[in-house]
């Protein structure tokens, strides 16, 4: 009954969703205050009832009500709850059902916040978002129920991929959608702003706080799945290059692009148009990225999806969002007019130069993820771009980036001297060039371009510093702005990450060793001793634990247990690592297969730095937030300067 | 500085850095594309002189049934397109998927013997899941048959 219900709130709320994208429309183009009024109920209430639904579907997988199709396919009553909720989004019906409902819910928010925004770019933008959330609803409805029953109900399901059975990757998925979700926002405010045909201060200053809270989430969702990346697939490393990773890195880089052009037109009334298409591209890549992730044609754990038709759905809306965007933009665009003139060397010339190099760091890591699929078309060669090709192009762009990411903030508005600016970080330049100086003598002399980008992550987190020195010393740090603050945060946060990664991959030490209990081995300086292999049991698999322990100069240290689990349901192993860690570097264990004959396979890592990564992804999104609470963003309604000429 | 100098500008400066990216990715493919070849195809492209011994490539196909051998932490298997076979030995560890008569992916070289030096043994996430390359040389091979 509950799963009934659930399908039809889906059906009325694609109901509601149609009206939502179709009258709101027409009533700002007539001025109709009745229709335009429309949007704002219509928007609540299609977050209502897919809330409905999706509270439907929760509903059966806690109670683990096997007579729907996809509970059977996706759970088991074995499960512990948590990875039964998770469950509700492990799985392509429902993650796309998440996907809807973050969408309703962000309608929703347009809805309630945007009080302050004029009525027809109020109904405009939940007009558009409405649209978006009718192809989505369309899709599940049609390609991808999740409410389908099956008769007989079997007895048991067949449980979720144990991969996936990890607190990391139950809330990975909610934050990505948060992220990938919010671009529609942008992409409907900037759709709204070519159907108005203007783009002002006050038009930038609503959008930014909607891009700014998408990136802040979509940075997190990232991080989260490196992280679990990091830690189950027992490999060490925390970045792969793969195409699912390059589909959620796109969106995250136009999304940063259009964070700070979004500045420009706030501040300056320049860059508006480039804005909107930035705006328009941010959401068209969350988009692909689902498309190549969803529809299967990736090799990836995601591609959960193998039907055609679900594939030609998605590609369909995706030429739909993107096509039907850049050819309003097309029209449109030309009519925004561009604000203030500036110079090459000011703030406005810093924040072009980072959209140029981040829209660079975007194209290449699309060419370089759909080089594969064309070639395939085109030749019918299967071929794989791997970690080399992004090294070698994704890296050397990221250098003047980084170069100039401390510069821009020192320089002022319109116009400005790059001497005082560079005068002003030159403690910054002496202790990264130290800093690099004493990675290439002392870590390691063979790994020059370590070392030079480890001295880059250090310019990055001193250079952006820097910039509270001089409030520090005139005494004005406490009256120093969110947004400003959430700046510095967030650039000093990617110089951690670089840090983090640079020290990860270039110097961490591995070893492999075959062990009996009993066997000791010396790595790194520690004096590893592989006490026992046990055999566990856990609520749904089985396991067999490894105890290391590890000592120091003859005094023991720490113990590690890397565990090996066997999912019964599934027939599954998964490697459980064992991480000890100082903040400063990771003691990292992993247990592969063998007997109490043979031995097993123990593979030990030391990851200096390694969990910088993460907290340097953590940090960079707070500063996110931090800017995202800055007052001028919440009040002070912003008020528009009258049209020049009428839009229409 | 007028508005049209500075649209010159920056369409200099955003030419100057595509046209380094370009040479980059230009670059970047010419040396780092890893080719995908089936256990057949493997002897075709040795045929034609394509494949040298350092050629790095993606061998793709089933682990043969009864074909793994473990000493130590050197493992040795054959792959399978159901047609034709090639040698693969594999120093590490293997993911948590790998099973005899299962799809596997493995990343690395010919050696001078003729038998493949795997680097890297590709997981697959999922038992049911079959890499749709090797799916693809299978069925090439005229051995597919369909699963439910």
């Amino acid at each position: 009954m509950i799963p009934e219900l659930g399908h039809f709130s889906l059906i009325l709320a694609l109901a509601v969703a149609l009206v939502q994208g179709t009258l709101p429309l027409l009533g700002a183009a007539r001025g109709d205050d009745r229709l335009m009024a429309l949007g704002r109920s219509a928007a609540l209430t299609q977050a209502f009832l897919v809330l409905l639904a999706f509270g439907a579907l929760t509903q059966a997988y806690v109670t683990s009500d096997f007579s729907v199709a996809n509970v059977v396919a996706n759970s088991h009553s074995a499960k512990p709850l948590l990875y039964k909720i998770s469950g509700v989004w492990g799985n392509h019906e429902g993650s796309m059902l998440l996907w809807a409902l973050i969408l309703a819910l962000f309608g929703a928010a347009v809805a309630l916040f945007g009080a302050n925004l004029p009525d027809t770019l109020r109904s405009r933008v939940l007009a558009i978002q409405a649209l978006i959330g009718v192809g989505f609803l369309a899709f599940l409805l049609f390609t991808s129920n999740p409410f389908e029953r099956v008769f007989p109900a079997p007895a048991d399901g067949n449980g979720l991929n144990p991969l996936l059975q990890d607190p990391g990757l139950a809330f990975h998925p909610p934050l990505l959608y948060l992220g990938y979700v919010g671009f529609s926002v942008t992409y409907a405010f900037a759709i709204a702003a070519l159907l108005e045909g203007r783009v002002d201060a006050a038009w930038a200053r609503w959008v930014r706080p909607w891009a700014l809270a998408a990136w802040c989430f979509l940075t997190l969702g990232i991080a989260l799945g490196s992280w679990w990346a990091y830690y189950i697939l027992g490999w060490g490393g925390f970045w792969f290059w793969d195409p699912v990773e390059n589909a959620s890195l796109m969106p995250w880089l136009a999304g940063t692009a259009l964070l700070h052009s979004a500045i420009v037109v706030e501040k300056r009334d320049a860059l508006k148009s480039w804005t909107v298409l930035l705006a328009i591209l941010a959401f068209s890549l969350s988009l692909l990225g689902t498309f190549l992730v969803r529809s299967g044609v990736l090799t990836s754990v995601h591609a959960f999806a193998q039907d055609p038709a679900r594939g030609l759905f998605i590609l369909a809306f995706l030429l739909a969002v993107t096509g039907g965007g850049l050819a309003l933009y097309a029209w449109r665009a030309p009519q925004l007019q561009g604000g203030g003139l500036f110079q090459p060397v000011s703030r406005e010339g810093a924040l072009i130069l980072n959209n140029l190099l981040l829209c660079t760091l975007a194209a290449t890591v699309l060419l370089g993820t759909l080089y594969p699929l064309f070639l395939d078309l085109l030749t019918g060669n299967k071929v794989s771009v791997g970690p080399p090709f992004f090294n070698a192009t994704f890296v050397p762009i990221c250098a003047p980036l980084f170069a100039a990411l401390c510069v821009g903030p020192f320089l002022g508005w319109k116009r400005a001297e790059l001497g005082p600016a560079l005068l002003r970080l030159r403690v910054a330049f002496l202790v990264s060039v130290v800093a690099a100086v004493v990675a290439l003598t002392v870590i390691d002399s063979r790994k020059t371009l370590a070392a030079l980008a480890f001295g880059f992550g250090v310019w990055l987190v001193v250079g952006s510093l820097m910039s509270l020195a001089d409030r520090i010393r005139t005494g004005t740090l406490r009256t120093i702005p969110r947004a400003t603050l959430g700046m510095v945060v967030a650039h000093a946060a990617l110089g951690i990450v670089v840090l983090g990664s640079v020290a990860t991959s270039s110097w961490n030490v591995e070893l492999m060793q075959v062990m009996k209990p009993g066997d000791r081995i010396s790595f790194a300086g520690y004096d590893v001793r592989l006490d026992r292999v046990e055999e566990l049991q856990g609520p749904n698999y089985i396991a067999e634990r490894a105890t290391l322990s590890v000592g120091v100069g003859g005094k023991p240290y720490t113990i590690l247990q890397p565990e090996r689990r066997l999912f019964t349901v599934q027939r599954r192993q998964i490697s459980e690592t064992a991480i000890q860690t100082n903040l400063l570097r990771d003691f990292y264990a992993t247990l592969g297969e063998g007997d109490a004959r043979q031995g097993w396979v123990i593979r030990l890592y030391l990851n200096p730095l390694a969990p910088w990564i993460w907290l340097g992804a953590a940090l960079c999104a707070l500063g996110g937030f931090i800017s995202l609470s800055d007052r001028r963003l919440r009040i002070g309604a912003p008020s528009r300067r009258p049209l020049a000429q009428p839009a229409e | 500085m007028t508005p049209k100098r500075r649209r010159l500008w920056l369409l200099l400066g955003s030419l100057g850095v595509l046209g380094v990216a370009a040479a980059l990715v230009l670059t970047a493919l010419n040396d780092n594309l890893v080719f995908f070849y089936s256990p057949t195809q493997v002897e075709q492209k040795l045929a034609e002189k394509h494949l040298g011994p350092d050629r790095r490539f993606r061998l793709g196909g089933l682990v043969e049934t009864g074909s793994v051998q473990k000493d130590g932490q050197t493992v040795r298997f054959t792959v399978t397109d159901t047609v034709k076979t090639v040698k693969v030995v594999y120093r590490g560890l293997l993911p948590d998927l790998f099973r005899e008569g299962q799809g596997v992916i493995a990343e690395g070289s010919l050696g001078p013997d003729g038998v493949f030096v795997a680097r890297e043994v590709l997981a697959k996430h999922d038992e049911n899941y079959m890499p749709p390359e090797v799916a693809k040389a299978i069925k090439d091979a005229g051995q597919w048959k369909e699963r439910k």
